[in-house]
């Protein structure tokens, strides 16, 4: 996938002294210290990352973490005060007014906290703005408005204000209203921050499908964690204006980059965000093809295991046996296992949040096999490795298996 | 009076320089100032016969009409409307209150063609801010009788100079009101207007002057309010209307026709002021 979003060694001071803290922060001066010296506060403190077309890349930080106005300076609503910003490769940072006008009017829409919505313009003049100022007939913009508010399943209220909308519904307005330009890429400021929690969730629900069928290239700010783990296929966290880490979801959560991250990591719900790739473990198995009853009842006992799973030659999951029909069969005298293997074992996917797999492992006396598309075997999970995962161990952490 | 340290300063001569200003105006602008005074009178003229030429019942029930639907279709406002025309046309002071309609009109009219413009100058530039609001405090907080000074200097007397001095005092609010009104427009609307590439007229005209319209329309109501006060002062400089009446009055010292003039003022005040605030809160 191409870098679609690159930004190199961004910096925003906001105050007078604009020159000397930035040489300040050059040195490697912290935003306490330069706030000291010179008055000026650092925003962003040269920051860097690539976002991928097509991905959705989060921003996470708290309040104060210069992620709004990082944000606003992709598409200089703020104005930089060093560094570049490089859309599909040309710098937005030295565009004049009428190429940045270009790049906000076709490449890059943005959804607001606060919907953004203009009050005095209805549903549709307001989905219809972007185009309006690209100076679009009326026709042919309001013909796009009406097919990006059905879109949202909000064409019923285009001659509605916005004041007589939910929240939620406001906010639908807005993402709309960013997508009737049909952009390439979305910025999305705390986009949801202002929701309920559930009609939030769903929000969430419906950016995925909608990037499911749109492929945008999403940055997406927010001071949620698990906003950030559901909805990113990366995340940047930041502090103090400065990016601290960049990584996937599970990578943040398993790896976090300091201390910093750790702590902001620590009150996630585990449950939802890792999977049970996360904490699966490489089985113990015989192929049914070789082994017999002799063998699978030496391999038990050298193994300590009580039951064993049975595969394939395409390494898939046939079933398992127990300790006690393995020694029954010997005691008959059956030469193969096919007789014996019990199929009542539960599969899950490699992508089952630990969250789910809580009931499933409870209710069943085996381990739980994890299985790819064709049945293959990946790996198992015990009772003892989600109570370990949950209890945030180091041991669960690093078990993966793999 | 006792010597002071501060005798050792001359006196300053403000008021020669104030006049040599003015009369240097005067000298080498009159060219200017009586181009100006023809068009004006002759445009007020104009605008006032015409409104004579209405029939009284006619004007009534266009001005109750206006007053009814400014009011949402409620009839206290209309009602005052047609009583009090009735009151004015019966003290015999229809013809006045003509001339001071077309007074209030057009000060007013040119209050808000200057005012807006430079209201939206000051909200855009921080520069034009810190220059014009001491001019702002000045014009307002000058006592209006010394504007009719330089007025008739420039225009002799009659309408031109009561409208010129109406300006003066009636401009502030409008400019005011408009700088207040784009500077509170929210930084997430201005935001979202330029996230859209919007060029700054767009953002001004279908963004900022649309959420700043309540605001600009308080400020002209308070413009056009103070340009009819003023146009009552400006009759000392020989203005037509109803404050040529109460002037009359206050020189013979008349208290029953001072009164009758002054309520017809009260009364086209309290018109005034309800219909326009009625408009606005549409």
């Amino acid at each position: 996938m191409a870098t679609k979003v690159e930004i190199k060694n961004l910096s925003k001071i906001f105050g007078k002294k604009e020159k000397q803290a930035l040489e300040l922060v050059k040195s490697g001066s912290s935003k306490e210290e330069i706030l000291e010296q010179t008055g000026a506060t650092v925003g962003v403190n040269k920051a860097s990352f690539k976002v991928e077309e097509g991905e959705i890349f989060v921003i996470m930080g708290l309040s104060g973490s210069g992620k709004s106005t990082l944000v606003r300076m992709l598409n200089r609503l703020i104005e930089p005060t060093e560094g570049n910003i490089l859309i599909d490769g040309e710098d937005v940072s030295k565009m004049n007014n009428d190429e940045l006008r270009k790049i906000r009017r076709e490449k890059v829409s943005m959804v607001f906290q606060n919907f953004g919505l203009f009050p005095h313009r209805t549903i549709l003049e307001n989905t219809e703005y972007g185009l309006e100022v690209q100076g679009v007939d009326k026709e042919t913009r309001q013909k796009k408005a009406e097919k990006a508010l059905d879109n949202a399943g909000l064409l019923p209220y285009k001659d509605q204000r916005p004041n007589q909308l939910s929240g939620g519904m406001q906010q639908r307005v807005g993402l709309a209203r960013a997508l009737a330009n049909d952009p390439e890429i979305l910025l999305m400021d705390e986009a949801f921050s202002a929701l309920d929690p559930l009609i939030r969730r769903d929000m969430q629900d419906e950016l995925l499908e909608m990037q499911e069928r749109l492929q945008k290239t999403i940055i997406f700010i927010t001071h949620d964690l698990n906003e950030s783990l559901r909805i990113g296929d990366r995340i940047a966290i930041m502090k103090g204006g400065e990016v601290v880490q960049v990584g996937t979801g599970e990578e943040i959560l398993t790896n976090p980059a300091n201390e910093y991250v750790e702590r902001f990591v620590e009150d996630v719900d585990r449950s939802k965000v890792l999977t049970a790739e996360n904490i699966m473990i490489r089985p113990q198995t015989l192929r049914s093809s070789k082994a017999g009853p002799r063998v699978a009842a030496q391999e038990m006992k050298t193994a300590g295991l009580s039951s064993m799973l049975i595969i394939d030659k395409q390494q898939q999951l046939k079933g398992y046996v127990t300790d006690r029909d393995v020694l029954d069969a010997v005691k008959s005298n059956i030469r193969s296992l096919e007789s014996i293997i019990r199929t009542d074992i539960p599969k899950v996917s490699k992508d089952t949040l630990i969250y789910d797999l809580y009931d499933i492992i409870h209710d069943s006396d085996t381990p739980v096999a994890v299985v790819d598309e064709n049945n293959k075997l990946e790996g198992i999970v015990i009772r003892s490795l989600v109570i370990g995962a949950l209890a945030r161990e180091k041991e669960g952490d690093s078990n993966n298996g793999e | 009076m006792e010597n002071s340290i501060l005798d050792v300063i001359p006196q300053i001569p403000v008021s020669e320089w104030m006049a040599n200003f003015i009369s240097w105006l005067t000298n080498n602008f009159s060219w200017l100032f009586d181009a100006v005074r023809d068009a004006g009178d002759w445009t007020m003229d104009t605008i006032t016969d015409l409104l004579i030429l209405v029939p009284p019942v006619l004007f009534i029930v266009l001005l109750s009409a206006l007053a009814f639907f400014a009011s949402s279709k409620k009839l206290g406002l209309p009602t005052f409307t047609i009583l009090g025309l009735i009151y004015i046309y019966n003290q015999g002071l229809w013809e006045p209150l003509m001339y001071t309609i077309t007074l209030v009109v057009v000060a007013s009219l040119l209050s808000i063609i200057i005012g807006v413009p430079v209201g939206i100058l000051m909200a855009k530039s921080e520069w034009a801010n810190v220059l014009i609001t001491p001019i702002l405090d000045l014009m307002q907080t000058m006592p209006a009788f010394v504007y009719l000074i330089p007025a008739v200097a420039f225009f002799g007397i009659g309408m031109v100079p009561g409208v010129f001095s109406a300006i003066i005092f009636a401009l502030p609010p409008t400019v005011r009101f408009t700088n207040l009104g784009i500077r509170q427009v929210s930084d997430e609307m201005v935001e979202a207007a330029r996230s859209f590439g919007s060029t700054g007229s767009q953002q001004l005209f279908k963004v900022e002057l649309p959420l700043a319209k309540a605001t600009i329309m308080a400020g002209i109501n308070q413009t056009v309010l103070l340009a009819l006060s003023m146009v009552v002062i400006a009759s000392m400089i020989g203005a037509p209307g109803l404050g040529e009446r109460v002037i009359n009055a206050l020189q013979r010292a008349q208290v029953g026709p001072g009164f009758v003039a002054g309520f017809a003022l009260v009364v086209l005040a309290i018109i005034l002021d309800r219909t326009m605030q009625g408009f606005n809160r549409d």
